[in-house]
């Protein structure tokens, strides 16, 4: 059955064809990209925004959820510049290289690029494009994906930041790209970046997203990464965009030999908010980690879909996510491990927790398995409920009010995964972010 | 006197290329227990594996033989058969099979390979029932998983209590006090003691002189770096428990 | 040993050459044309004798039926089936519903001889008191192709309240209990393959507890496909009234052949107030050949629905045949306090493929389930657990617990894992854990340092994993799994 033809198309991906029509031959890159983009959009074209029968998509009908499509946001001005400067308050007093990617443009004016470390070049998508830099042959070759979202962003994308590490450098101090949306009107802005790790080369990346509240922007990024045989990299993803904002967000990364891996998400903000890791294991001895923490409230709908692949054998993956759900919100989880037979070895854990503080909050999870070689240990756990009562009677016993023996459980809850993280400061303002979340819990 | 087992420079390694046992000889005669003390990491468990035929330890010169059988042709149930029984410094636990079940198979798949009857349901269970008495294991913990959930002294019990059903020719208990305390060490000792025959031998692996108060050795050997580098009589452990082992590390190396 | 060897055999090569039930009954059948049409319907109807209203069920099913298409969710592949090259009402010669065992066929009565299902020497025992130790009693109602050849102790079930009978003649004898549950559990509409049963089934038992009876007995039906080309749909219902209690066993078996041969049964069980249903499957239909020639398609559709208070539904299967199996047994936690488990083994080798596991869906309060699967993978076989637990607002106090544990021999098949678990109540407690290893060559050498070869140790651990789930049998099917299986250390000791 030929179901997948459908014979309406809604108002949002009619609006999608026409924008795309339009701008195509204004996007940046040769013919070969321009190729590629045409290619990307009619393979979103063939099946539409995903909808509940995408298996991976069955909890997130972007179809139903993404209604209009608004105009590509437009380049900020100088107010609005001097404001993206202050985005991300939480890490405001780390020390950090910071580059800025606002209204989905790279604002190489604000970014810090000076001294660079040896080995090490930072640029912008959209110039690397049009240059016709080496480096963009990565693009859509790390890991391959047929996902509708990831080809909405291979077809727009505009700008983004492009990073290369040459074999053994080392960034002396963490890179923070902040993403900013600035404008008060819906606009979408699709960003794509890129990050090139050589042998034995060493990273700390931070990745902002935020914007304005009561602005329906929508914002589809992707990042692709090749981790170089022995290199290492820690990669921590803010995810705090307005409460009206449609967040959409693609992790390709591609891990050789002896190399590490650390990805942690940390999601508060935005009203519909997807994260997508999709992470192959393609050389031996590997160590990852692939974390996450979501704070939702309101009527936040968050949706986790990770999908590690172990190809290689001797690897080790670690996937911890914790989320905290109140009110009306919602938070989906679906990880898979997969592990193909060339994959002995193997030592994959993956433990999904959902906390659900309020009678209407709600939480799917799917952990699931794919093995195909023998001698492995792979398991998953996953667990759904409320605050141990126990626990907070006992805690109220010895004094403690209600309301902070529940904040304390819940820190404990979540600090499992935070107090993993590697960098001292990130950390810390992430601690901090939780605070402050239960702080403003009513 | 025929020896139980002898050893001639022996090498051996982990599959993978790490050689452990370096030109090893020991002779165990019947009825004597020998002790092998030694540093941490010298490579005593590696000749309990060694011994015992786990896959990954292979044998790259020289000879083991036992009650006149080269081990080096013998799966590690054919050994066991022959009446070598390794008491593991960590008993493996094995989820949904009774420890009644177990011993059963055990003592029987052992029969079967000497040609001697099998033991029926009730004669088993009734001496294996005489034998957890001695040892302070309830009816319960033989219903029980093999090790799963025991403790780690309750642990030692089991092996002890297969050990004793099993009646093997030579024990090798591999720091068989790991985990004990003294209430357990003495019942597991009292277990092996009740053992000592003109027949049989024991070899016991431990770092600690402590066992050999409660199972009195009549050799004591130093092992370090893969071989036997000094032998003397019980008093040797009480030596060693004064001085330490530098001395003989500096010699082995 | 010898269990232990047959365990051994068994996880080795389920295939042709292992499978003993492959034999084919040399008798003459009745079939309804090939192929399907309101026809072919109206023909099987019409030789049930049923009343009107079932006939136009079926014909609203088929209807429907017409404008579905077939699940592709699974991790299964096989080739298109053609539902037009089936027979779908096959039943032996100058057959009519047999008063007694000496009007049936003595060819059928050899072959569940043969498959171990002595119904002339069970009914023999009626009313004999059975001494201490000795096999339990079980009515036995034997379904052979479409139609049911015998039902056992009829008359001493009767004599407690408990109606055991083919469905088809509990259409003719019960047809209002019939039309009040029939389809009241998996609606017409359910899904492709339980659409297709609406239309066609043919047989399959019907079991009726009265309220307050604890069923004096076992019950079991034995499913036997013996004609080529043929499918089989047969339908189970079974009502537990208030405050009762059955287990219900179910076998089967079918000829070596070639060719695929479908297997679409609907299950449906309804519970009512403090009552309880215990469900055991022994699925033991060929699997094919270690190439993947034939085999049985096994699809099929088995919920049960916990309507009243404090009801009680378990499942436990032990899966070892067919060439692709599609199975979900359910338990729907309507009533306040039910509860609901799914006790699982599913083996596979050769090239079988098997998708399988539960749904829990929790509707009232402080509802509970529990999951325990185990699936063995070996040969070239695809081993999945689906299942879904879900919480919907109103179930405060819904407690779930699974544990899928899942074992690799040799380095050529695949095992997989694919929960559901939604929740949509705080007060909802699920925990879900899941593991993929395969045997720790630590513990093997543990059982071999102890005198096992390394078979015995094999199947000594393999025994050890699927141990939670072999006690959820009854006993007197605990020995037929044991025979597919094999674990009988455990009786072998005090």
């Amino acid at each position: 059955m030929a179901a997948d033809v459908r014979l309406m198309k809604t108002a949002a991906e009619l609006a999608l064809a026409d924008a795309f029509a339009a701008v195509k031959s204004t996007l940046p890159g040769d013919a070969a990209v321009a190729a590629q983009r045409t290619a990307a959009f009619e393979t979103f074209a063939s099946v539409g925004l995903p909808h509940r029968r995408v298996e991976s998509w069955r909890y997130t009908d972007l179809r139903a959820l993404l209604r209009e499509a608004p105009p590509l946001a437009s380049a900020a001005g100088p107010e609005a510049l001097a404001r993206s400067l202050a985005a991300c308050p939480m890490l405001a007093g780390m020390e950090a290289r910071r580059i800025y990617v606002v209204n989905g443009a790279f604002v190489s004016d604000i970014s810090d690029l000076a001294n660079l470390e040896p080995g090490v070049s930072i640029s912008s998508l959209a110039t690397a494009l049009g240059a016709a830099d080496p480096l963009v042959a990565h693009l859509g070759q790390t890991v391959a994906s047929s996902d509708a979202a990831l080809a909405l962003n291979t077809a727009f994308m505009g700008d983004g930041v492009v990073i290369a590490l040459a074999e053994g450098a080392t960034l002396s101090r963490p890179l923070h790209l902040v993403f900013v949306t600035t404008e008060a009107t819906a606009t979408a802005a699709y960003t794509r970046s890129l990050l090139v790790m050589g042998k034995g080369a060493s990273a700390q990346v931070i990745e902002s997203h935020e914007g304005p509240a009561g602005a329906a922007y929508q914002v589809n990024t992707a990042l692709e990464v090749v981790v170089g045989e022995g290199a290492s990299l820690e990669r921590v993803k803010i995810t705090a965009e307005g409460n009206d904002a449609l967040h959409i967000s693609t992790l390709l990364a591609r891990v050789a030999d002896g190399a590490k891996l650390a990805n942690a998400n940390f999601t508060l903000g935005g009203a519909i908010i997807r994260n997508q890791l999709l992470v192959q294991l393609a050389g031996e001895g590997i160590d990852a980690s692939l974390s996450g923490v979501s704070l939702l409230a309101g009527k936040q709908h968050s949706d986790t879909l990770l999908a590690v692949e172990h190809i290689a054998p001797n690897c080790q993956s670690r996937e911890q996510f914790r989320t905290v759900v109140d009110d009306t919100a919602r938070d989906i989880f679906q990880g898979r491990i997969s592990v193909r037979q060339s994959a002995q070895k193997t030592d994959a854990r993956m433990m999904s927790r959902a906390l659900l503080l309020s009678d209407t909050a709600e939480s799917d999870n799917k952990p699931e398995l794919e093995i195909f070689a023998d001698d492995v240990q792979c398991g998953h756990g996953c667990t759904t409920g409320s605050l141990d009562q126990q626990l907070k009677f006992y805690m109220m016993s010895r004094g403690i009010p209600e309301k902070e023996a529940e904040a304390l459980l819940i820190q404990a809850f979540v600090g499992e995964v935070i107090d993993a993280i590697g960098h001292e400061g990130v950390r810390a303002a992430l601690t901090d972010a939780t605070r402050n979340w239960l702080i403003e819990r009513k | 006197m025929t020896p139980l087992l002898e050893i001639r420079d022996l090498h051996a390694e982990i599959a993978g290329g790490r050689k452990i046992i370096n030109g090893m000889n020991l002779t165990i005669n019947p009825g004597e227990v020998h002790a092998i003390m030694g540093p941490n990491g010298a490579g005593k468990s590696t000749l309990s594996y060694v011994l015992s035929g786990k896959p990954g330890y292979e044998i790259t010169g020289g000879e083991v033989i036992f009650r006149g059988v080269n081990l080096q042709e013998l799966s590690p149930d054919e050994r066991a058969a022959q009446g070598l029984f390794l008491c593991f410094q960590y008993p493996l636990e094995i989820p949904g099979v009774s420890n009644m079940a177990f011993l059963h198979t055990a003592a029987n798949s052992q029969r079967k390979k000497r040609g001697e009857p099998e033991l029926t349901s009730p004669e088993l269970v009734r001496k294996v029932r005489e034998l957890g008495k001695q040892l302070g294991i309830d009816t319960d913990m033989l219903k029980r998983p093999v090790n799963v959930g025991f403790s780690g002294g309750e642990k030692k019990r089991n092996e002890t209590l297969q050990m004793m059903l099993l009646e093997p020719y030579l024990s090798i208990l591999d720091e068989a006090d790991s985990g004990l305390d003294i209430d357990a060490l003495k019942v597991v000792s009292n277990g092996v003691n009740a053992m000592r025959s003109p027949e049989r031998s024991m070899l016991v692996i431990t770092h600690y002189q402590r066992l050999l108060d409660y199972i009195v050795p009549d050799v004591v050997h130093v092992f370090a770096a893969g071989r036997i580098v000094h032998t003397g009589g019980k008093e040797l452990a009480l030596e060693l428990e004064a001085t330490g082992y530098a001395q003989y590390q500096n010699e082995a190396a | 040993m010898a269990a232990v060897q047959e365990t051994v055999e068994q996880v080795r090569s389920i295939d042709v050459d292992q499978y003993k039930y492959g034999f084919e009954t040399q008798i003459e059948s009745e079939k309804a044309p090939k192929g399907l049409s309101e026809e072919v319907i109206r023909f099987i109807s019409a030789k049930k004798e049923e009343p009107e209203w079932m006939l136009d069920l079926r014909l609203d099913a088929y209807r429907r039926w017409l404008s579905m298409s077939e699940p592709t969710w699974a991790r299964v592949d096989f080739p298109q089936i053609d539902f037009q090259d089936l027979y779908y009402y096959s039943a032996p010669k100058k057959f009519k519903a047999p008063k007694s065992l000496d009007e049936v066929d003595p060819e059928i009565l050899k072959t569940y001889e043969k498959l171990g299902i002595p119904l002339r020497e069970q009914e023999i025992l009626a009313g004999v008191e059975v001494p201490e130790g000795e096999r339990p009693r079980i009515a036995v109602d034997a379904v052979f192709d479409s139609v049911s050849v015998a039902t056992t102790f009829k008359e001493e079930l009767k004599a407690a309240g408990v109606i055991f009978m083919p469905i088809s003649e509990a259409l003719r004898e019960h047809p209002d209990l019939v039309k009040k549950y029939l389809g009241s559990v998996v609606p017409v509409t359910d899904n492709f393959y339980a659409t297709l049963n609406s239309a066609v089934f043919s047989d399959g038992s019907f079991v009726y507890i009265p309220p307050g009876v604890r069923c004096p007995m076992e019950l079991s039906t034995y499913f036997r496909i013996n004609e080529k080309n043929t499918g089989q749909f047969e339908r189970t219902l079974i009502i537990a009234d208030k405050g009762s209690y059955v287990s219900y066993l179910e076998g089967c078996t079918a000829p070596q052949r070639d060719e695929n041969q479908l297997h679409a049964a609907v299950v449906e069980l309804v519970v009512l107030d403090d009552a309880e249903i215990k469900y055991s499957t022994v699925q033991n239909w060929y699997p094919g050949d270690s190439e993947g020639k034939g085999g049985i398609y096994n699809f099929v559709t088995k919920r049960g629905d916990c309507r009243g208070k404090n009801s009680k539904i378990s499942w436990t299967q032990v899966e070892t045949g067919s060439a692709i199996t599609w199975k979900y047994p359910s338990c729907v936690l309507r009533g306040e306090g039910s509860s609901g488990e799914f006790y699982s083994i599913a083996i596979s080798n050769g090239r079988q493929q098997v998708d399988s596991g539960t749904k829990m869906i929790h509707l009232g309060k402080n509802t509970t389930s529990r999951i325990i699967s185990k699936g063995i993978s070996a040969g070239r076989s695809n081993n999945t657990y689906r299942g879904l637990v879900s919480a919907h607002r109103k179930a405060e106090g819904a407690r779930n617990f699974t544990n899928c544990d899942s074992l690799l021999i040799g380095n050529a098949c695949g095992a997989h894992t694919v929960p559901y678990i939604e929740a949509k109540n705080p007060k909802a407690q699920f925990e879900h854990e899941a593991t993929t290893s395969k045997i720790s060559e630590d513990m093997l050498f543990y059982c071999m340092q102890r005198g096992l070869s390394q078979e015995d140790a094999v199947a000594l651990v393999v025994n050890g994993f699927v141990r939670d789930v072999l006690q959820q049998l009854p006993m007197e099917f605990a020995v037929e799994a044991q025979k597919l299986i094999s674990i009988s250390l455990e009786g072998s000791v005090g």
